[in-house]
């Protein structure tokens, strides 16, 4: 099974956005179990390896894995068709999604009921956030840094991107600064 | 035409947010800034609560609510290919040309700092969310700050349990809250 059919890329792709809650390591399982253990595009390394790349490049992790999967089996057109099938189930069901809540918008009940979802969902990042820190805070540098990109944000209302490239580098500095106190 | 427009915008959300589904958030928030007739801080909190009760990619969920408000139907499939576009022209360059990109020490330096500052983009996030979640006309809520503190604590403790509970939680608290109070 070297060069599946662009339509077995798109249907395990379907069948992959559609399945799996939240993206991220939500995913991964069910990526192995088809991509490695079903249909042996790839070894559990080297999706392991397209995983860790798809972390480090812009855009979404799982779309960018979909894409180097369907990339790397089918060229171009493989990676587009395997992101076109990961993304698929997504449109359909917050499109349907959508047209039924937009439609009863003005319904007390729904209204309240989305105001006590804000709350969890405010819960849930909380969390989001409380394990990220974890992972991204590791010294002082990381940690003032923290400080600074929520400071200004909050008051000069920075944009976003100017606020990525100032951390990467950012990132490269102090790391370039460090290896060097290291050797002297 | 604000399908191109819609492209455009989410094409450059799709560039410049990297590490995950909430990393879209920030920018969201700006182009909340940017068109508020699109979407409002309001409408991303119910959007966020959407996408992390349905399934797929949190990242594309948002992206397809967002561009359904803003244009309809359509609008939302223009968004949800805008937001990817830049994933399959990056990756397509890099497995092409940097097999070990995730090993390189440029990269791996460049995250060092990048994650400290997602979490603060995303901690951002979540202040404007709280904004619009706990204050009342400018009043603080407290019913609604205890619920908050209530279901931080839950999610700590029952890590294993999935969001779309802790959202069917929140719906509940949320009616009969309406029809208690």
């Amino acid at each position: 099974m070297s060069e599946p059919s662009l339509w077995k890329l798109f249907s395990t792709f379907f069948k992959i956005g559609g399945l799996t809650f939240g993206g991220g390591y939500a995913m991964l399982p069910l990526l192995t179990e088809e991509v490695v253990n079903k249909h042996k595009w790839a070894s559990e390394e080297e999706l392991l390896d397209m995983y860790a790349i798809g972390q480090v490049t812009p855009g979404i992790i799982a779309v960018n894995t979909a894409t180097m999967v369907g990339y790397r089996k089918r060229g171009v057109l493989g990676g587009i068709i395997a992101t076109l099938g990961e993304i698929s189930p997504s449109i359909l069901i917050i499109t349907t999604l959508a047209t039924i809540l937009l439609r009863f918008k003005d319904n007390i009940y729904l209204q309240q009921a989305f105001g006590g979802i804000r709350i969890a969902v405010c819960a849930t990042v909380t969390v989001a956030i409380i394990k990220l820190m974890k992972k991204s805070l590791v010294d002082l540098p990381t940690i003032l840094l923290y400080l600074l990109v929520v400071a200004s944000a909050l008051i000069f209302s920075l944009s976003p991107i100017i606020i990525v490239i100032i951390a990467i580098l950012f990132g490269i500095t102090v790391q370039n600064v460090k290896e060097r106190g290291k050797k002297s | 035409m604000i399908y191109l427009s819609l492209f455009y915008e989410f094409f450059k959300i799709g560039l410049f947010s990297i590490g995950g589904g909430l990393a879209t958030l920030p920018f969201l928030y700006k182009l909340a800034e940017t068109h508020p007739h699109w979407l409002s801080a309001q409408t991303i909190a119910d959007m966020i609560a959407i996408s992390e009760s349905t399934p797929g990619p949190i990242g594309i969920n948002m992206a397809t609510y967002a561009g359904y408000q803003a244009a309809g139907p359509l609008g939302g499939v223009i968004a949800t290919l805008g937001e990817v576009a830049p994933s399959i022209i990056i990756i397509v360059i890099i497995a092409r040309f940097l097999a070990e990109f995730d090993k390189n020490p440029i990269v791996k330096h460049a995250f060092y700092g990048l994650r400290a500052a997602v979490v603060g983009l995303i901690t951002f996030a979540l202040l404007k969310l709280l904004a619009v979640t706990l204050l009342l006309d400018g009043m603080v809520n407290y019913f609604n700050v205890v619920v908050y503190l209530a279901l931080v604590a839950l999610v700590l403790i029952f890590k294993k349990v999935h969001p779309l509970v802790w959202i069917l939680i929140g719906a509940g608290i949320g009616v009969v809250s309406a029809l208690v109070l």
